[in-house]
């Protein structure tokens, strides 16, 4: 009975989460200075109060604030975000559904990675904190945590996709394929697989500090717990200890982290698509503010929102099984 | 709980509580502000003692007095009209380092050392204004969701969850591409997008400090609210707001250079960010032109650096849930 009304005010907490997300994108874009019809016609020869006016019952802007609420609503629950500005005449949800895969498997297998080694880290800097080992990583951590991403990003496209000195480029600079190379089977996997590596390596090493710090944090805390003395007692290795023990304990408050990330994979890695002009939802995002293309801009916010408040519910439903003391409190 | 054998009184000497440093007691003045105000003096000594203390601590607070030298310094550092595209003193377009110009030239024939010397200025004024507005908001809804309590404490609650699950970056590209491109506009969107994590913080540490004994009796004594807030319950907050504010900073100034990067930053006033803009723009990366993009990404990160190491020192000394390690 407990877990379900557990699960119930979660979910119930998520859709009013979603729904506060739906009225404030709503807001965001009428009550801008100038509403979004001047916006879109500024600067272009079109501009003047005929084209405006013309443009503002087009978009349904001229109609009293609640009808058009009630035009938004209709329109958000059935995906019907209207048409990109930059890429003409497109659907957005199309247009964005294009780029999902991408970025899927740019940023959800390079999230995975980073969460992999980063626990490993983690787990050997908390066990012996204050060794080599541990100052070391941490000092690492510090320094990736400091860096702008999209900086390390150029540094290693200048690296290996432009070469250094008397070393040929590696790596492709960009891109999803080789544009124009028709390949199939195993050699368009290479091709992909090759364009991939760089932004992939990139985000491995954005990501992994953040993971490294929260599991060598939670396994300190584990480690002065009474069971650990008990097991120490009872006569266990040091290695039975940490693996069977300390390490699953310390797992669970990193493992909500993880899987808060995994929310973010669709609109987490803007600035490195862009840099290696990988074409998934982050460049989308980028070609979408200069273009000022607020249809499509304001489609990926309300994907990017939502990827994260369905992580949030997920993690927490996940965590009351994991942890049932989360369910009584 | 053994009952106080004599009530303290403040004509005997400071508050319980306080270590005086050994020596001579020193005079204790009888006007209760003054009092407070000696008692916040030894206490900012002693966490000076303690942050000293600390090794990475001291080395970030170096740092960035260096970079606050460079940015109050800046027209003694370098001549302003080397900003200008069109200065005669500018050298050869993408030329490398040399003497005249030791970290080489922009596309202008600009030198890359000015632009990040007056850059400095850009960085850290929006960072520290954006931290301003995100401490104002945060510690204004912590401190009056923790001290109200009740429905407004749910719906302020409510609220600051919703922009911490918000994602930060696609929010704020929103609103700032919805918005004008100015500096002003770059400070408020940082702002007003950084301030949920400060208020669950002031929020947590209000309701502790709530039900202490003395904000009871001075609460018996008939206080308002707003004496409450502004003298007890305010200055007791205030260190944890600090520490936090300082770990802020550092992440306004990674925001700015995130967002000027992405081409929404004021393209009139230089940033860190604003030259990777535009180096990247200019196919620095293909060409080679390390020396126009690494000072800039180095400067930034040796101040968020900086940040985060006096951040973390003076976290360790002034969070109480941290003190105990």
């Amino acid at each position: 009975m407990g877990t379900r009304r557990y699960i119930l005010g979660k979910v119930a907490q998520a859709v009013l989460t979603l729904a506060f997300v739906m009225v404030f994108n709503f807001f965001l874009f009428r009550v801008v200075p100038g509403d979004p019809a001047g916006l879109l016609l500024r600067g272009t020869a079109a501009f003047n109060p005929e084209n405006v006016e013309q443009l503002r019952s087009e978009l349904g802007l001229d109609r009293p604030l609640p009808q058009q609420f009630l035009i938004y609503l209709e329109n958000t629950v059935t995906l019907n975000f209207g048409e990109s500005f930059f890429l003409r005449g497109q659907d957005v949800k199309e247009v964005i559904a294009g780029r999902i895969w991408p970025t899927l498997l740019l940023v959800g297998t390079s999230t995975l990675a980073s969460a992999a080694i980063g626990l490993v880290i983690g787990i050997y800097g908390g066990w012996r904190h204050g060794s080599r080992f541990d100052v070391g990583s941490q000092g690492f951590t510090l320094f990736v945590y400091s860096m702008p991403e999209f900086w390390f990003g150029i540094l290693v496209l200048m690296a290996f996709a432009g070469g250094i000195g008397p070393f040929p480029a590696l790596f492709p600079a960009g891109g999803y394929s080789t544009p124009g190379a028709d390949l199939t089977g195993p050699a368009h996997v290479a091709d992909v697989l090759n364009h991939l590596a760089l932004p992939w390596f990139v985000l491995t090493i954005a990501y992994l500090g953040q993971y490294a710090l929260i599991m060598r944090n939670s396994l300190i805390d584990v480690m002065n717990d009474d069971f650990v003395m008990t097991a120490r007692a009872k006569g266990l290795r040091e290695k039975e200890i940490l693996w069977r023990h300390v390490a699953p304990n310390a797992l669970l408050p990193t493992f909500t982290v993880i899987l808060l990330s995994l929310g973010f994979v669709f609109g987490g890695a803007i600035t490195i698509e862009y840099v290696f002009s990988y074409p998934g939802l982050g460049l989308l995002e980028v070609q979408a503010i200069d273009s000022k293309d607020f249809p499509l801009l304001q489609g990926l916010f309300l994907l990017f929102s939502a990827a994260v408040i369905l992580a949030n519910l997920t993690a927490d439903i996940l965590y009351s099984y994991l942890d049932p003391r989360v369910r009584a409190a | 709980m053994r009952p106080p054998e004599t009530l303290p009184t403040y004509e005997e000497g400071p508050p319980a509580g306080v270590e005086l440093e050994p020596g001579p007691p020193p005079e204790v003045p009888r006007n209760p502000r003054r009092i407070a105000w000696t008692r916040r003096g030894i206490s900012a000594r002693r966490v000076w003692k303690t942050y000293r203390k600390s090794l990475l601590g001291m080395v970030g607070l170096v740092v960035l007095i260096f970079f606050a030298l460079v940015a109050i310094f800046a027209p003694l550092l370098a001549d302003k009209q080397g900003l200008d595209a069109t200065c005669p003193c500018n050298g050869t377009p993408f030329s490398p380092p040399s003497l005249e110009f030791p970290l080489g030239t922009d596309n202008f024939g600009r030198s890359v050392l000015t632009l990040t010397i007056w850059g400095s200025r850009i960085s850290l004024m929006v960072g520290l204004f954006a931290t301003a507005i995100s401490m104002l908001i945060g510690s204004f809804i912590g401190i009056l969701a923790g001290y109200r309590g009740g429905t407004s404490e749910s719906v302020l609650m409510r609220l600051t969850d919703w922009f911490l699950v918000i994602p930060f970056l696609p929010l704020a590209i929103v609103l700032a591409s919805v918005l004008d491109r100015s500096l002003g506009v770059i400070v408020f969107v940082i702002g007003v997008t950084s301030w949920p994590a400060t208020a669950r913080i002031v929020r947590a540490q209000v309701l502790s400090i709530k039900t202490r004994p003395y904000v009871e009796r001075s609460r018996a004594l008939g206080a308002s609210g707003w004496h409450l807030n502004t003298r007890h319950i305010l200055p007791n907050v205030g260190p944890l707001i600090f520490a936090n504010t300082i770990l802020t900073v550092a992440i306004a100034i990674l925001s700015e250079s995130t967002l000027a990067f992405l081409g929404l930053g004021d393209p009139l006033s230089i940033s860190w960010g604003t030259i990777l803009d535009f180096a990247f723009s200019a196919g620095a990366a293909y060409a080679g032109q390390w020396w126009w993009i690494v000072p800039p990404g180095l400067a930034i990160v040796f101040v968020v650096l900086a940040f985060t190491l006096c951040g973390f020192a003076l976290d360790e000394i002034l969070n109480p849930k941290l003190r105990k390690r």
